[in-house]
């Protein structure tokens, strides 16, 4: 028998509205349908009233997470329309800010993937670990998110001397913390067996789908607009595409995870190796024509078509955000798994643990022993002990091996 | 209070305590949305107050309104805002909740919040900070 | 510039399909075709050339609705955009969603916005505006002379009471 559950538009694990209708039968998905139309806010419409300059205001309040890639691919888009060339500096900047909001988009991203999976520890822990990055933002540019550094032929505001060693500060801080993090969930029984084999994207259905970023490398598509395309200063440094081949929750994580860690390297080349220089070109009138901007997105590829008549606004706009391509191939990738995979909520029920400093035991109302980091982590071994025994004989129990 | 709810004693001593919050987005582009769940994590950690986001409206004492209210969000609004207990706060996040901001003349949008439903507090910020979002809750309570 | 070879194999494939090609840059290439042949053009960038299909951009010119496909090609670099006219006042196309997965959801949206019609779409519904969005009404056409937003305020407050009422009922 058939059934379908609505998930959303509002509920409680997605931050935006959104429905996906699933079509069930028993545990089993068969069918899964995708409507969009509460956050619809006709930005095409609207920036053909505006002119170019404003239309870079438009464009950044397009998506809070990627604020910074969609005017970059809009720059992008009318510096090729426009034939500009943005001076050196403002190469170096736009790399640095670009990469510091990858780091904040997949630490955040990993902290609500823990979040649905009931996983708090790991939720906090990121975001605890993004809030430097926020504060660093709030130093380059005076904004915690939508930061207007980016203008038509460079950039709006300038990195000061001052302000390198901060960010220096900060991004040494952060990565032994990403590696930890990345032990942490990659060593980590439960984890391994909630996210390992569920949501597998094969190859050809992540070309078929035409996904791309994170999710289509993890799925072994080797394609990345840092490289592919390169804009800013990506050309100049350092740095690798991080592929995985099993297309599996476990290697999307893993993905993002590593490309923290190629950001760091990228950010801290480009505070090396930026040269002096002026922010910004003078912009001459935009002539008739069409520009194409593409821009890696923490998401994926963000692309920008912009027309011109001539006039200082855009004719027409289109924009196409790396979601509205990974979301659709949900299709190949949920049907046949079960309800729970869908947000892994089930996961909510299997053990985490308290990754608190210390916990006080507390027996018959008085205070017997405060227990330290090894005992809590001898305390969850041995429960994870507990549940492959508890486990053994269910299908799926010996995922825990 | 906006709405024509008498507050008793009881209510205003209800309200006060612990206020729970559910949070719509009705048109957002998601700034807000991270502001918000940004001051429940460890740093801003509303949560040591007793504030706490949840999953349905009927458990809430606030309501959160991100975004400029869209044509197809509009009787998602109405609905959730009537199965909100009253009496309760509604608070408009960030600059679009409040004045519909740069998305305001799209064709697809209502308006401001305020149009809607009743507003208590105005949180205004593209987006506002977490600190500007636990003042404007500080502000709805001494409201009350 | 040199020709890419993307551009030669389309010219020799289908030569009396293409109309136009403009090479702007190195990395970037418009080719416009006839509306009959997207559907072929399309398939062969896809299974022979190994392209990936980007989205597709519509909009309203005097020549009728514009369509530009858009396909990357990243071990090379470059873009290349399929240009095809469609014209008024009836638009209609063939759907590319059979051959690539991924572009069902860009047509829908194309379909609300601009009431382009896509024969043989495996499911052309709404996807983009409202439910109780009127029909007939393409938002980003340009003939439409109609007052955005459609509903004043006067209007929503009638439109939200009748929803109250539904609700007592």
């Amino acid at each position: 028998m058939r059934t379908t559950i609505p998930i959303g538009p509002y509920h409680p694990l997605l931050e935006e509205p959104e429905l996906f209708r699933v079509v069930v039968e028993g545990e089993r998905i068969v069918d899964i349908d995708w409507r969009t139309s509460w956050n619809h806010r006709g930005i095409e419409k609207i920036a053909e009233s505006k002119t170019y300059e404003q239309a870079l205001f438009l464009v950044e309040r397009i998506c809070g997470i990627c604020s910074t890639s969609h005017p970059i691919a809009f720059c992008n888009a009318v510096e090729d329309l426009a034939d500009i060339e943005i001076p050196d500096r403002a190469k170096y900047i736009r790399t640095i800010v670009a990469e510091l909001e990858r780091i904040h988009s997949h630490l955040l991203w990993l902290g609500l993937a823990g979040h649905y999976i009931g996983y708090h520890t790991v939720w906090m822990w990121a975001w605890r670990y993004r809030e430097p990055i926020c504060e660093l933002f709030e130093i380059i540019s005076g904004n915690r998110q939508s930061y207007a550094m980016m203008k038509i032929g460079g950039v709006r505001q300038d990195i000061k001397e001052e302000t390198i060693p901060i960010i220096m500060k900060t991004i040494n801080e952060l990565e032994p913390k990403i590696h930890m993090f990345a032990d942490a969930i990659l060593d980590d029984p439960v984890m391994l067996a909630r996210l390992r084999n569920v949501g597998k994207l094969s190859k050809e259905d992540a070309i078929n789908w035409c996904t791309v970023g994170p999710v289509a490398r993890s799925a072994g598509v080797d394609i990345d607009i840092r490289r592919d395309y390169p804009y800013a200063s990506y050309d100049r440094v350092e740095w690798k595409v991080i592929t995985q081949v099993d297309g599996d929750v476990l290697a999307v994580a893993v993905v993002r995870l590593l490309e923290i860690l190629e950001s760091i390297k990228i950010i801290r080349q480009c505070l090396e190796k930026m040269p002096p220089g002026p922010l910004q070109v003078e912009v001459p009138e935009i002539p008739v024509g069409e520009g194409i901007g593409v821009e890696e997105a923490p998401r994926g590829e963000c692309f920008h078509y912009v027309q011109s008549d001539g006039t200082n606004c855009p004719y027409r706009l289109k924009i196409r955000a790396p979601s509205y391509v990974n979301i659709p191939c949900f299709r190949s990738r949920f049907i046949g798994e079960r309800i729970s995979d869908i947000l892994l909520i089930l996961a909510s029920v299997d053990p985490c643990y308290c990754c608190t400093n210390r916990t006080i035991k507390i027996d018959n109302g008085k205070v017997k022993s405060t227990m330290t980091d090894k005992d809590l982590l001898e305390l969850s071994w041995k429960e994870t002990e507990q549940l492959r025994e508890h486990y053994k004989g269910y299908p799926g129990g010996g995922l825990l091996e | 209070m906006s709405d024509n709810h008498k507050l008793t004693d009881m209510s205003r001593w209800g309200l006060k305590k612990s206020p729970w919050a559910f949070h719509l987005s009705t048109g957002s582009c998601n700034n807000c949305d991270i502001e918000l769940l940004d001051a429940l994590t460890p740093r801003f950690d509303v949560e040591r107050f007793g504030i706490l986001l949840v999953g349905s409206p009927r458990h809430a004492d606030i309501l959160f309104v991100t975004g400029i209210v869209t044509v197809q969000a509009l009787p998602r609004l109405i609905h959730v805002y009537n199965q909100i207990a009253k009496p309760c706060l509604v608070i408009a996040l960030g600059t679009c909740a409040c004045t519909g901001g740069i998305f305001d003349g799209s064709y697809h949008q209502i308006g401001p919040v305020d149009k809607i439903i009743p507003v208590d507090v105005y949180i205004p910020g593209c987006p506002p900070k977490p600190e500007a979002i636990i003042s404007g809750v500080v502000k709805a309570l001494a409201k009350i | 510039m040199v020709e890419l070879t993307p551009i030669k194999k389309i010219k020799e494939n289908f030569p009396d399909k293409i109309e136009e090609t403009w090479q702007k840059s190195s990395r970037r290439t418009y080719v416009t075709v006839k509306k009959d042949a997207v559907k072929d053009i399309v398939s062969y960038l896809m299974k022979n050339l190994g392209a990936r299909f980007i989205i597709i951009t519509a909009l309203d010119t005097r020549k009728g609705i514009e369509m530009l496909y858009h396909f990357s090609f990243d071990q090379r670099g470059c873009i290349l955009s399929i240009r095809t006219f469609v014209p008024m006042p009836l638009p209609e196309i063939e759907s590319i969603a059979q051959i690539i997965s991924g572009a069902e959801y860009i047509e829908r949206e194309i379909h609300d916005l601009l009431g382009v019609n896509f024969k043989n779409h495996p499911n052309l519904k709404r996807f983009i505006l409202a439910d109780d969005w009127p029909e007939g009404l393409y938002p980003l056409r340009r003939e439409h002379k109609c007052q955005f937003p459609y509903r004043t305020v006067e209007e929503q407050n009638l439109f939200r009471q009748e929803i109250l009422k539904k609700e007592e009922q």
